[in-house]
């Protein structure tokens, strides 16, 4: 299934034609990303706002919990952010007042 | 040899009856004047039931050719057929039918391009696509409009690469002449079954075509595609000893008269190669020693081809039907010439001399006059071996 990334033109499949379906979760598209979306984990309800809206299907959900984001696909598009309904006066990681999910800028070793 | 019937048909009827027996699986068209009568032809061969081709009347030629691009990748043999603006309308995808290395055949009536407002032929449409990666061949009359056609599908699908068929607008789209048709089933017969590789609706084995393709992959694509069409000719010339040997007429990447022992060759596509023919004739008969080579083939180039060709010969007159505008600090010399300069450049021929002549631009008549004027032209090169005008014009009022 793996896409080799090195692969020389006569390796390369013709034209770019994909034939592995759902191989775009090998291409790493985080990078483009200027901003990225942070959670206050103590204040999230799950409500899941965040997962229905998100067009990169980056929300990871386990035994019907949020528990984080894909930041090997989060194109940091913020719609998360602007969705999110639940309200915090001060944010467990910007500190800020908002909403759980805040968008911070994306910088070099950022984690 | 298969059976064929003797019929009076124009070069668009030709190619019309090349369709209905091909009975593609998906023809998406619109009219354009000369191409019209392809079309309109062929939906009518649909409307009565004589195909059993899916033809989309499209609304547009981009459309048209981005209905073929789905229709090839769905796995269906499909055509399309065009001229001039509408080709140029087409610009973005006929890219896109190349790069996806879908097997699309479309043949192409040459008319001029606008502005002034144009109808009649010369070859600025199909040239201006010379970059885009499909395969070209040109035809000299309705009989070889009709051969292309039909050879264009095996040679498509064997290469799987696009095929542009073109033929003189008018000239020959409209020019009434005898042609050979062969049986139905021998045209079956010959071009075979389409089995796509890999096929869109093929939802077993599903595929992504098109798909995002930044620079750590795209540069490779495209060497991909040069990779091909370096390999297309000889699929190209075998298919035509293969419809040779089923018709008695014999394809190659082009033809040649008198080049034995040419001293000067004039070198021209399509219907003007007639005329050029009549006058090589008549003065080899004088004792002139000079030859014509008219391309079939343009795309890929057959430059070493060319240069053998020409090895020997003093003085070469390029007839071209198109201006590279700028080219040349702005002379504006027609494609073929720049192609055989550098083919002869590159190997290593510094000898032979070539002079352009422009001609024929928006349906401008040649004439033999003309011609014989390149041979008095030819005759002077090759005996002064110097070059006075690279790029000079029949047929325009100074």
């Amino acid at each position: 299934m793996a896409v080799n990334l090195e692969a020389g033109w006569r390796e390369a499949s013709i034209a770019g034609t994909v034939f592995e379906a759902g191989n775009s979760v090998e291409y790493l598209t985080g990078t483009w990303r200027s901003s990225r979306p942070v959670r206050d984990t103590e204040a999230c309800t799950h409500c899941m706002i965040c997962w229905v809206y998100c067009p990169d299907s980056i929300i990871l959900v386990e035994n019907s919990k949020v528990i984080g984001f894909d930041y090997d696909h989060c194109k940091g598009c913020g719609i998360c952010a602007a969705e999110c309904p639940v309200k915090v006066k001060v944010h467990a990681i910007t500190g800020r007042p908002g909403k759980v999910i805040q968008m911070v800028p994306e910088v070099v070793g950022n984690e | 040899m298969a059976k064929s019937k003797i019929t009076a048909l124009d070069g668009a009827h030709a190619v019309a009856e090349a369709m209905r027996q091909i009975n593609p699986d998906v023809v998406a068209a619109y009219p354009i004047t000369p191409q019209t009568a392809i079309v309109q032809t062929f939906s009518t061969f649909v409307a009565d039931g004589l195909v059993d081709t899916e033809f989309v009347a499209v609304e547009s030629e981009h459309a048209a050719m981005s209905t073929c691009i789905g229709a090839s990748t769905a796995g269906g043999r499909v055509m399309t057929a065009t001229a001039s603006a509408g080709l140029a309308l087409m610009w973005e995808v006929v890219y896109i039918a190349s790069s996806l290395h879908l097997p699309i055949v479309m043949p192409v009536v040459n008319r001029a391009l606008s502005a002034p407002l144009n109808i009649h032929c010369d070859h600025s449409d199909s040239m201006g696509t010379r970059d885009a990666g499909w395969i070209q061949l040109y035809s000299e009359n309705p009989q070889e409009a009709y051969d292309n056609v039909i050879q264009a599908v095996r040679i498509a699908e064997r290469l799987l690469l696009p095929v542009m068929v073109m033929q003189d607008g008018f000239i020959t789209g409209h020019g009434v002449e005898r042609v050979e048709v062969l049986d139905d089933g021998a045209v079956k017969g010959f071009i075979g079954e389409y089995k796509p590789k890999h096929s869109l609706l093929d939802v077993d084995n599903p595929a992504t075509y098109g798909s995002w393709d930044m620079y750590d992959f795209y540069f490779e694509h495209k060497r991909q595609q040069t990779d091909k069409l370096s390999k297309a000719m000889p699929v190209i010339v075998g298919v035509g000893e293969e419809y040779g040997q089923l018709t008695g007429r014999q394809y190659g990447i082009f033809e040649t008269h008198g080049m034995e022992d040419a001293e000067m060759a004039i070198v021209v596509l399509s219907s003007a190669s007639g005329t050029a023919r009549m006058v090589v004739r008549e003065l080899r008969e004088k004792g002139i020693k000079i030859g014509l080579i008219k391309p079939r083939v343009f795309r890929p180039f057959p430059a070493q081809e060319f240069a053998e060709a020409l090895a020997n010969v003093k003085a070469v007159g390029v007839l071209d039907r198109s201006i590279v505008f700028g080219a040349m600090n702005g002379d504006g010399p027609g494609p073929i010439y720049l192609e055989l300069c550098a083919a002869l450049f590159a190997a290593g021929n510094t000898k032979t001399r070539v002079a352009d002549y422009v001609f024929g631009l928006g349906g401008r008549d040649i004439i033999p006059a003309h011609i014989e004027q390149v041979a008095q032209d030819l005759a002077e090169i090759a005996e002064t071996g110097e070059v006075k005008n690279p790029v000079s014009y029949l047929g325009l009022r100074e």
